[in-house]
């Protein structure tokens, strides 16, 4: 059977987020991606602490995940037929991170203009009902 | 009247402080993150590594590796900022925080502007604390590669304060 538009989209997105090098040197994970969701994981590492007292993740190591999550759900939206670039990112970090536990990352892109492509996210540990950080983003639109 | 100290002793002290801020912290070292000190100004420096990239074709840093250096200098100026004083009044080329590390300062909340593409070059950040209250504290910080005044990025953050001894 032939890849509809939207895989052929999801595979490119999902080999463009792999190859990023520092996507692969903070060993992101992308778990799922299409129509504007795109899931990614941080597993645990221990040189991406930022607090050695309290063995917490640092905040830019979530700044980094959220970026790379946000980027890719833009890529997967049907409406930004090209590449992107992150316009800003807001993080807001609603709790420590759990020590040794990995993040997951899940962004929306909730809306597509002509020249600008929003985007909402969340990070979680392994409490799922209690998000670490949450994100807004705005995002280029390459035509 | 007290002579005054010798500059070396005064600058190694301020050295030791500065040292004792940011080694030990793992992702300032994954990151390769140095900071360079005139006085009190610091200023960050991200030297470039390939492993920084986002974008492999264009090439430019990624987004991420941006926002973690920003957010890493906001919150090393900030607690060197409350560091200062004690510095200053402690004599002697060392400088001991005591039995714990100063609690650094926690991230609130961040926001990056992306001004430009991060070039495959090194960056620089220097961060301005504008306002530092007992709890919060609000920091706003630049960076820029090759023209100081060509920001490629600037970011605000709000930050908690860490409990002060007494």
């Amino acid at each position: 059977m032939a890849d509809s538009e939207q895989d052929k989209r999801d595979r490119l997105a999902r080999q463009f987020i792999e190859a990023l090098p520092f996507a692969r040197a903070l060993g992101l994970e992308l778990t799922r991606i299409g129509e504007g969701e795109a899931e990614i994981t941080l597993p645990w590492r221990d040189d991406l602490v930022g607090d050695p007292e309290a063995g917490v993740i640092h905040g830019g190591a979530v700044s980094a995940l959220m970026d790379t999550c946000g980027g890719a759900a833009v890529m997967s939206h049907a409406d930004v037929p090209a590449g992107t670039a992150t316009l800003d990112l807001r993080l807001d970090y609603m709790r420590p991170a759990t020590p040794g536990q990995a993040l997951r990352a899940v962004a929306h892109c909730y809306h597509v203009t002509r020249s600008v492509a929003f985007m909402r996210a969340e990070a979680f540990d392994d409490d799922a009902s209690r998000p670490v950080a949450a994100a807004t983003g705005a995002f280029t639109v390459e035509r | 009247m007290k002579r005054p100290e010798p500059v070396q002793v005064i600058k190694q002290r301020r050295d030791a402080a500065l040292t004792s801020l940011t080694e030990g912290v793992p992702f300032v070292r994954f990151m390769g993150i140095r900071f360079d000190r005139r006085g009190d100004e610091l200023t960050a420096i991200l030297p470039y590594d390939d492993a920084l990239i986002g974008n492999p074709m264009l090439p430019a840093l990624h987004g991420g590796a941006t926002a973690a250096f920003l957010e890493t200098a906001a919150i090393v100026e900030l607690a060197w900022a409350m560091l200062w004083e004690d510095i200053e009044r402690a004599a002697g080329p060392e400088f001991s925080l005591g039995d714990t590390r100063p609690r650094l300062p926690k991230t609130i909340d961040f926001t990056v502007d992306y001004l430009r593409a991060g070039l495959p070059r090194d960056a620089y950040a220097r961060a301005r604390v504008n306002r530092s209250g007992r709890r919060y504290a609000s920091v706003h910080v630049e960076a820029w590669q090759d023209n100081r005044d060509r920001l490629f990025a600037q970011g605000t953050g709000h930050f908690l304060m860490p409990a002060r001894d007494g």
